[in-house]
């Protein structure tokens, strides 16, 4: 199990490697930053000049290099429109949008389990198909028109919540439902479709023959073993919510990593871009390997091996 | 539709001493006109279609039967393990020393599963739960009948595997199902089985899945289990070496009814039902020379679609004008011997 | 152990298995009441992407300031023409019309994305599945890393280096989604590969190609076009995050994500210029799933009964 751990630690560095030189390849091939600082119409002399003092003349193996040490260091280069080092400002920004995230997935994940598994235990039932038409609905909405109709609704109509800014509960419910929403229908989707298969196979007839109750029985004996694929599912809904936070930041005002990777975009921020890109990336990699330790973990034919 | 007569007191030969325990006239189980089918979008599969049998204490009864004949489904309507949908129970009784099973609370029937009646399965590995330990799984039956703490329930779990003769079973506890063969497996599902001293013990096919000679071991200590316990056996099975071995009294089932009923030396000395018959005929013999394999010819019925009168008249070569419009009913052919032939007479004579 | 439903009883007696036609998928779709409202919303979609000029009652690119933000059901200007069923927007157009051909350029969008990426992702799954060994290794630990990676910020750094418009989003979101294909496929032809017909195929001399395309890739033809259905709904809602955040299509084009992205100033004043055009989306998306996952259930035979018994008790 150690050396599992072991593995996937270096798996997970050599993602983030490949990850940074991506990152530096599209850095490179996006076009010259620097008019964008300068101004279009500046003279070629001038902006030559500033090329060499961005050290963007110089032998693209040499600017891979100097980009990769200076990653692992920490430092990723100075924003064009801040003029700060662009690390401290993407670090300083996720708080928020860590915060975010964990309120969405308090919120979303119990209830889709509890919804997949209520939905398996009756299949055809009217709850199913309330409940299916419901994950239906997740899948197929827009983030931000679902965060505009609520801000529409409950905000501005109703005046309950904020619709904008960063602090408590009255701050964060209207993003974390609007996040939700999405994996709330994928995962309960995927919850009753691997529970229903459990309950299919042989040992879950032996498991009644038993005398356990039907409750027993899916809570138990199934939804140990529909884990599995249900934290896999969870594993990619991860990348799903940090989808989703670039635009629920965007439309509530959240001044989270998502934002911050907007604006960056939107002004063609090159440096601020990897830093985003990085630290995104780099919360998706830990969340997969801690998410992979999970599932062996609950998987005993591979813990065995 | 004319109710089956319900089989009378077998006569026991394992056990004598357990005969006079169930003096008072009560049968260990007693299945009657039961009726199960399935409600599928291709047409109403009739699965059971009206079987009795009886099981007395210390006795093994073997149900005989092909694949699809209605012999797994009938013992899971017993456990009322039936899925449903889209299965349903339509009729019938089952009654289990005299209390009726059948419309019971779904609650009582939990107490009694597991507890009163135990069922083995055919493939034991598929049949654990892949995610679960062993040895959690044993004790899981202690703690949810008898209430036992877990303590108390792992050394229990531990002993039982003992009594099914698992070596190292302290240690084996802790494994998990995939890490044991198919024997070991079918061993670990006896001891979960008895775990709490069932008064039934139905094993649907436990030794099809299984080598000869771990099926020879198992089928022993069932039979030990069955000596010492006192219990009644439900042998389901379509090998007739096994049910040659083990089993007092044979029920044969076809098309999801029973053809014919009666002590081990009848069905084999006096088969009086010619599918029956045509069994006993398809078992090669070692001591005639024969160039051909006999076979049944025809395949097993539709049970969408099940032929008018009896079931088994496309295949039968007695088959006269009154098999295809009539069911016949069981008739009484000797002591505690029952055919459902029209003709049971003619089968008699010519085997 | 013969258990439910009537595979394991062998056949008839008449000795030949029942066979589901077309038709009869046909009507098991339609027996369910949302999969058959979900079909017909999806063909009047369809219609009107195709007769858009026909079916549109105005020009949606014709601008009439007189008419800014009129809410919906408003009566039009010159008498007995078609009243602004939906309302205008800022610059007077018309809200139906412009929601009719916008739904000509998200289908279009969805449609030739799901192509594209559905080609690309089953050859590389196919090539995969069947060669196994390094080419396996490759095209997965790519799958992998995509997978996780969050597509919209993908998407928007490929847009970044592209610059928007409506080649670009086709690019972009094509490149995106293989993986899921390749996945798909990927795992069909694992299964496939170890079956007795392939290697049949295999001893009487076919070429890997032909094996590929001649025995494979017809079996995997029907889970691939359902995720491909799937696939388009998302693919939707995908160009619509991008035009709404101003990276993927471009005004005047009549795109329904821009469309609400330009509501969103007017959100109290004038509530149906984002609301409507989300609705659209909404509404398209989720018939798109239906179908898909009904279709689903139809074509497996394992969960077909359940499927189709499930109004009768």
């Amino acid at each position: 199990m150690t050396i599992f751990i072991i593995r996937r630690i270096l798996q997970a560095a050599v993602v983030t490697l490949i990850t940074l030189s991506v990152v530096f390849v599209v850095g490179r091939v996006v076009g010259d930053p620097v008019r964008i600082v300068i101004g279009i119409e500046a003279e070629e002399t001038r902006v030559q000049e500033v090329r060499d003092q961005l050290g963007l003349n110089d032998p693209l193996t040499v600017q891979y290099w100097r980009f990769m040490t200076g990653a692992l260091r920490g430092e990723m280069g100075t924003s064009f429109w801040t003029r700060t080092p662009t690390m401290p400002m993407v670090l300083e920004r996720l708080p928020a949008t860590i915060y975010l995230g964990v309120v969405t997935a308090l919120l979303a994940f119990p209830l889709a389990i509890l919804l997949g598994a209520t939905a398996a235990l009756k299949p055809h039932s009217w709850a199913d198909r309330l409940i299916n038409v419901t994950a239906l609905g997740g899948v197929s909405i827009v983030e931000f028109w679902l965060a505009l109709m609520l801000i529409l609704v409950v905000a501005v109509q109703i005046g309950w919540f904020k619709t904008s800014g960063y602090g408590g509960a009255e701050y964060v419910i209207l993003p974390a439902l609007t996040l939700a929403y999405k994996p709330i229908g994928r995962i309960s989707q995927m919850a009753r479709s691997a529970i229903i298969d459990e309950l299919r196979k042989p040992y879950i007839k032996a498991a009644r023959a038993k005398g356990l109750s039907e409750q027993q029985v899916v809570f138990t004996h199934a939804l140990k073993n529909a884990a599995i694929p249900i934290i896999t599912t969870t594993g990619d809904e991860v990348a799903t919510i940090l989808n989703g936070a670039m635009v629920v930041e965007t439309v509530f005002g959240w001044p989270g990593v998502g934002l911050l990777t907007i604006n960056a975009l939107s002004r063609r921020d090159l440096p601020l871009v990897e830093a985003t890109v990085f630290v995104v990336t780099g919360m998706i990699i830990m969340t997969n390997m801690l998410l992979d330790v999970a599932y062996t973990y609950l998987n005993p034919r591979i813990r065995f091996q | 539709m004319q109710r089956e007569e319900i089989v009378a007191m077998p006569e026991s030969n394992n056990t004598p001493s357990d005969q006079q325990i169930t003096g008072n006239g009560g049968h260990l189980l007693e299945v009657s006109d039961l009726h199960v089918e399935f409600r599928t979008s291709g047409g109403v599969v009739k699965a059971v279609n009206g079987v009795n049998y009886i099981l007395d204490e210390g006795e093994t009864l073997a149900i005989l039967g092909e694949s699809g004949s209605g012999k797994s489904v009938g013992v899971e309507a017993v456990m009322g393990i039936v899925e449903s949908p889209p299965g349903f129970v339509t009729a019938g009784s089952v009654k289990f020393r005299g209390t009726e099973l059948r419309g019971m609370e779904e609650d009582q029937l939990c107490k009694i599963r597991g507890h009163n009646i135990a069922m083995i399965f055919q493939e034991a590995q598929a049949t654990l739960d892949p995610g679960f330990t062993v040895g959690h799984q044993i004790s899981e039956m202690l703690r949810l009948h008898r209430g036992l703490s877990k303590e108390e329930a792992t050394k229990k779990s531990v002993e039982l595997m003992d009594r099914v003769q698992i070596p190292f079973a302290v240690e084996r506890a802790n494994d998990y199902p995939h890490q044991f063969s198919g024997g070991m497996c079918q061993r670990v599902m006896i001891a979960m089985a008895l775990a709490l001293d069932p008064d039934v013990l139905i094993a649907d096919e436990p030794t099809t899945a299984l080598d000869v000679t771990i099926q020879a071991q198992v089928m022993q200590l069932l039979s030990e289990l069955q000596t010492e316990t006192g219990m009644g056996i439900i042998l389901i099975t379509h090998d007739m070496s096994v049910i040659a071995d083990v089993a007092d009294r044979v029920v044969v089932m076809y098309a999801g009814r029973v053809v014919e009923t009666g002590s081990i030396h009848q069905i084999f000395d006096q088969p009086a039902h010619p599918y029956t018959v045509g069994l006993m005929n398809c078992v090669p013999r070692l001591d005639r020379k024969e160039d051909n394999l006999n076979i049944i010819p025809g395949s097993p019925p539709n049970p969408i679609n099940l032929p008018a009168g009896c079931a088994f008249h496309p295949r039968c070569s007695l088959a006269r004008e009154r098999c295809l419009s009539e069911t016949p009913v069981s008739a009484e052919v000797g002591p505690y011997h029952q055919s459902a032939c029209h003709f049971f007479e003619e089968v008699l004579v010519g085997h | 152990m013969n258990n439910t439903g009537s595979q394991d009883f062998g056949e008839s007696v008449e000795g030949r298995p029942s066979k589901i036609s077309w038709l009869r998928y046909l009507r098991g779709l339609f027996s369910d009441t949302t999969t058959a409202f979900a079909i017909i919303f999806l063909v009047l979609i369809f219609i009107s992407t195709v007769a858009a000029e026909v079916v549109a009652p105005y020009d949606p690119i014709k601008t009439n300031l007189r008419m800014r933000n009129m809410p919906p059901l408003t009566p039009a200007v010159e008498d007995g023409s078609f009243p602004h069923v939906l309302g205008t927007d800022p610059l007077g157009r018309d809200i139906l019309s412009r929601l009719i051909y916008g739904a000509r350029v998200s289908l279009l969008v969805g449609l030739s994305s799901a192509l594209v990426s559905g080609t690309l992702g089953t050859i590389l799954g196919l090539l995969a599945g069947y060669y196994r060994g390094i080419v396996d290794d490759l095209i997965m630990r790519l799958v992998d890393f995509q997978m996780g990676f969050p597509f919209l910020l993908l998407a928007l750094l490929v847009l970044l280096a592209l610059g928007p418009g409506f080649w670009s989003v086709i690019f972009v979101l094509a490149i995106v989604r293989w993986m899921v294909y390749a996945r798909q496929a990927r795992g069909m032809t694992l299964a496939y590969r170890e079956t007795p017909f392939i290697d049949a195929a295999r001893v009487l001399g076919c070429s890997d190609a032909r094996i590929i395309f001649r025995h494979l890739l017809p079996n995997m033809a029907s889970p691939l076009l359902i995720l491909g259905t799937l696939e388009v709904a998302g693919l939707i809602l995908g160009e619509a995050a991008l035009s709404f955040l101003g990276f993927g299509l471009q005004p005047p084009s009549a795109s329904w994500g821009l469309m609400i992205s330009g509501g969103r100033q007017y959100l109290s004043s004038a509530w149906w210029l984002a609301t409507i055009p989300g609705f659209a989306i909404f509404f398209t998306a989720l018939s798109l799933n239906m179908l898909a996952s009904s279709l689903r259930s139809i074509t497996d035979p394992l969960h077909r009964e359940r499927w189709l018994m499930k109004g009768s008790d």
